[in-house]
């Protein structure tokens, strides 16, 4: 196996820098690993193959020519296929935006292209980011890496499996209620959902407003301090965005965690959570407790109501939110006699069934006669929710719980039965409801050999605490080292 | 018939607020641009894109709001008010529901003498959405052209309580509205582009009872005048709906300028569920005091203010005074030329008021042109009542002034100088015009001294003839009757 492929990003940027490599070499061996996995993986609805090389020479000429250079530099990048790329397709794995081609850069795209990365490809994902598993994806479903019959987890499963089957060493996710969290620990990988607000959701398509976050998604925590160091910081394009100062996220990673007091939620060790993953994260915990952290038994009361508030408030505004897409200025148009006909049959068959009933709940739950019941009731516990985190960060620095109930499961296991497949979310969407940050880390593997993840929730913007948290944990494990095997 | 019933109405207009850039992007708000030319990711929906507030759309809303005696809400949220139709990009349009930036305000209007105030409910701002083409001229299309220009250009809707009494009042209150717009320039109110709009709310009880009845909300009004009419029209229909034994049904009417007649367009049942809720994409917005005075130290002197003003400082009456204040560039006009004009006389604020009236406005209806476009400058009326009032010119000669000036632009001064309009007032010239006019009338001379007195004219007639009328009149009169004597 190509030795490069098996660097993380912080070592590529650096030989890329030093001149050891050059862009085009690093930026062919990911394409070249694409090609000869993806076919099996199926991670990528597109690999943007000349887009990359073009700007790979770019980097290249720039570093021969002594030119300032970004912190990316010429490092290859996958992102999700909800983020906008000026001038590359975008479907957000839909038929309805199937040849959709975007027309402006999001800004982490923006930002990105000044730092120098190079785009590779654009990932799979559960269509609109609705999911779990990319099963909802309309055009496959993404197979993780270290077991081809299982799912990648989801939404921005495409995303995890390419970092994972290292056609990538960085990727772009996005997090409604664990959507990179979650695929992060399905495919053993780290992936980092910030403080709502910290990287601007501008050029994102918008699931649920109030809750979707960009984020990182890379093999080691460093590399991820990396990427947010990049794509954090106010845009004055996303009105939700906030004006907080962004810190170098890699000044501080190494510090010592000495006296870190880590909270566990009672709320999160439950019955059915799997053995597997039970003792993973309990070797954790020890592994932590050796670096000098303290533990706390805390309470999240409202837990219970997470995923009742979360579905109510995430298709509710799904509903509002993907309205625009009506075939009438752009994306699929069906055959059609009129205005009503030509919304319901675009639409009908434009949106897979998830979309169609997530758009249905959530115009259920605005409508004349249900709003306070519903969408009024759930925006009061979600206060309640918040409050919950505000209190158990009086009296710790960090929440550890597993990342999921259970390893990834195997596809079509859940896909008949939607409310399994959302309660595999139940450990995620309290930190979006919280707008907390969030990461999943990989902390072993379960018996038949699929990664299992843990998951760190810091203070609103106090993604320091947790990366340095992460990385000391890292720089104590080898799950980072590992690679699967296809 | 009518005084058995009384009608309440309550309006709802929207106005654009008038702002470089649309309320949610940076594209242009011009008018005049070629379709779709004034769009961006932004505008039309595309996947990804966030709505960023424009301030100054707020601020004029403010400086609206507050010149209608409106409590200003600290804090205001934009909602999404949901509903499908190939003008709005996103199938939602941000409006505000709950908190809008403004409520509880008033204005004043007069009807016949009789002044009231009518209540503002509330102002919210929102984007407008944009236009769809089923004709080209007279050519029906078989499919439909879609122009996102206007789609995010702000507008603030303004909801009055149903406090008006009569289609007469709603029109006065549209007037005022209008007027006092124009006058903090927050919108340029043209009705024709669509940059003021009404739908009004029309019901009828009987007289006496409190409880309202069922009302119907009239669309498609073009014009003031046009409220008024269809208003009229529903009075009438309401009425007869219900003497001949009928109900009213709360619907949404749309009135067909053609036919002169509401129609029916859609009944409550069939009404849409917006379904509102907070846009998760906008902050809420919070003003602060600081923010607030500062709009209000902003607002010029309003049309009621100014109207007393004109009627304690000039003396004009009450009916000049209305006439001259219900038009932000007419009364800046007025006062242009009052200051153009000699302060010397009493009479120059009434003379140049006549002359503003009377002899310009006459000729601009004429014209079909406005104030604006006025082709005798305020600073060249001023002048021209001057030289009146320093007996340069008679006011007869001053009409054909005044003519010349209104056909070539021309100040007044270039004109009197140009075609030698200048009074004759040489005592010694006007008793040799007389001389010569007395040789020339033995027949009037004689039934004169036989004291028949009218017979002057004739002679004074003669005098102007001779003299092109310029000799000064008053000066002829009393030098013929001393040569006379």
């Amino acid at each position: 196996m190509n030795e490069i492929i098996k660097m993380s990003a912080t070592t590529l940027a650096e030989k890329i820098k030093n001149k050891e490599l050059t862009s085009v070499e690093v930026t062919q061996s990911f394409i070249k690993r694409a090609k000869e996995t993806d076919p099996k993986i199926k991670a990528y609805i597109s690999i943007t193959e000349e887009y990359a090389i073009n700007q790979a020479k770019e980097s290249d000429k720039k570093i021969a020519s002594g030119a300032k250079i970004g912190e990316l530099e010429g490092v290859p990048i996958a992102i999700k296929d909800n983020i906008l790329i000026e001038n590359v397709k975008m479907t957000a794995s839909s038929k309805i935006l199937e040849n959709y081609t975007a027309p402006y850069d999001a800004t982490v795209i923006e930002k990105l292209k000044k730092a120098g990365a190079v785009f590779v490809g654009k990932t799979n994902l559960d269509e609109f980011a609705m999911g779990s598993s990319t099963e909802n994806s309309a055009f496959f479903t993404t197979k993780n890496p270290w077991n081809t019959e299982h799912i990648p987890g989801g939404s921005s499963g495409g995303s995890a499996s390419a970092v994972s089957a290292m056609t990538a060493p960085l990727a772009l996710g996005t997090d409604t209620g664990g959507s990179i969290r979650q695929p992060a620990s399905c495919c053993g990988i780290v992936g980092l959902k910030p403080t709502y607000g910290r990287v601007s959701r501008f050029g994102a398509v918008a699931f649920a407003s109030s809750l979707d976050q960009i984020g990182p998604m890379s093999k080691t925590v460093e590399d991820a301090a990396l990427l947010l160091n990049i794509i954090a910081g106010f845009d004055k394009k996303d009105s939700t965005s906030i004006n907080v100062p962004v810190p170098n996220y890699l000044d501080t990673i190494k510090q010592d965690i000495k006296g870190l007091k880590i909270g566990l939620p009672k709320e999160y060790f439950i019955d059915g959570l799997d053995p597997d993953v039970k003792k993973s994260i309990e070797k954790a915990i020890e592994i932590y407790k050796k670096s000098g952290a303290e533990f706390v038994e805390i309470s999240l009361p409202h837990t219970d109501y997470a995923v009742a508030v979360y579905y109510i408030i995430c298709c509710s505004e799904a509903s509002a939110n993907l309205a625009r897409y009506d075939g009438v200025r752009y994306g699929f148009r069906a055959e059609c006699d009129n205005l009503l006909d030509e919304y319901q049959k675009s639409r009908g068959q434009g949106f897979g069934s998830e979309v169609k009933r997530r758009i249905m709940l959530g115009t259920y739950a605005l409508s004349a006669g249900y709003y306070d019941a519903y969408y009024g009731k759930a925006q009061k516990v979600r206060t309640l929710i918040k409050q919950d985190f505000e209190n158990a960060f009086k009296t710790v620095d960090l929440i550890l719980t597993p990342s999921s109930p259970t390893p990834a499961f195997k596809i079509g296991e859940k896909s008949s039965d939607p409310l399994q497949m959302y309660l595999s979310d139940i450990f995620t969407i309290s930190c979006n409801l919280a707008a907390v940050p969030g990461m999943s880390i990989p902390c072993g593997f379960s018996e038949k050999g699929i990664p299992i993840g843990m998951q760190l929730l810091a203070k609103n913007f106090d993604e320091q605490t947790m990366f340095k948290a992460a990385y000391s944990y890292q720089q104590a494990t080898d799950w980072h080292k590992q690679f699967p095997n296809i | 018939m009518k005084n058995k019933y009384e009608v309440v109405i309550g309006l709802e207009v929207h106005s654009q607020i008038k702002t470089e850039t649309k309320v949610f992007c940076n594209c242009s708000t011009d008018f005049h641009s070629q379709p779709n030319t004034n769009i961006c990711p932004v505008c039309t929906g595309q996947p990804g894109v966030l709505p960023v507030l424009n301030k100054k759309a707020v601020e004029l809303l403010v400086r609206t709001a507050l010149a209608l005696d409106c409590s200003i809400n600290k804090k205001s949220v934009f909602a999404r008010k949901q509903y499908f139709y190939p003008d709005l990009p996103k199938n939602y349009q941000i409006s505000q529901y709950e908190l809008p930036f403004a409520e509880h305000g008033k204005l004043n209007i007069s009807v016949d003498g009789q002044t009231k105030n009518i209540g503002i409910t509330r102002i919210h701002l929102e984007e407008d959405a944009g236009k769809l083409l089923h004709e080209i001229g007279s050519r029906q299309l078989d499919c439909s052209l879609a122009d996102y220009n206007r789609t995010g250009i702000p507008l603030m809707e303004i909801v009055s309580e149903p406090d008006m009494r009569s289609p007469k009042e709603a029109a006065a209150y549209l007037t005022a509205l209008k007027n006092l717009i124009e006058y903090i320039e927050t919108s340029d109110c043209n009705m024709e582009e669509g940059k003021f709009r009404c739908d009004a709310n029309i019901s009828i009880r009987p007289a006496g009872q409190k409880e309202f009845g069922t009302k119907a909300e009239l669309k498609n009004m073009n014009s003031i005048s046009g409220v008024e009419e269809a208003l009229e029209y529903e009075v009438q229909r309401q009425i007869e709906t219900v003497e001949n034994g009928g109900k009213i049904i709360q619907e949404t009417r749309t009135w067909d300028t053609n036919e002169k007649v509401t129609k029916s367009m859609r009944s409550k049942e069939n009404a849409h569920d917006y379904r509102y809720f907070p846009d998760p994409d906008l902050v809420p917005v919070n003003l602060d005091d600081n923010f607030i005075e500062n709009i209000k130290a902003t607002i010029p002197e309003l049309p009621g203010k100014r109207k007393e003003r004109l009627i304690q400082e000039y003396g004009l009456t009450e009916y000049d005074a209305n006439v001259i204040i219900s038009d932000k560039a007419l009364v800046n006009y007025y006062e242009t030329a009052l200051n153009n004009a000699s302060k010397d006389a009493e009479n120059t604020a009434k003379l140049i008021a006549n002359w503003l009236t009377t002899e310009l406005l006459g000729k601009l209806n004429n014209a079909k042109i406005t104030i604006k476009e006025s082709p005798v400058k305020a600073e060249y009326l001023g002048q021209l009542v001057t030289f009146i009032l320093k007996g340069t010119i008679s006011g007869k000669i001053a009409k054909t002034v005044f003519e010349e000036m209104f056909n070539t632009n021309k100040d007044p001064e270039t004109i009197i100088k140009e075609k030698g309009l200048i009074q004759i007032s040489d005592e010694n010239e006007i008793i040799k015009i007389c001389q010569e006019a007395i040789d020339e009338s033995p027949k009037a001379v004689a039934e004169y001294k036989s004291g028949k007195e009218r017979a002057v004219g004739a002679i004074v007639g003669l005098v102007m003839k001779k003299s092109k009328g310029k000799a000064n009149p008053q000066m002829v009169n009393k030098i013929l009757i001393d040569l006379l004597k």
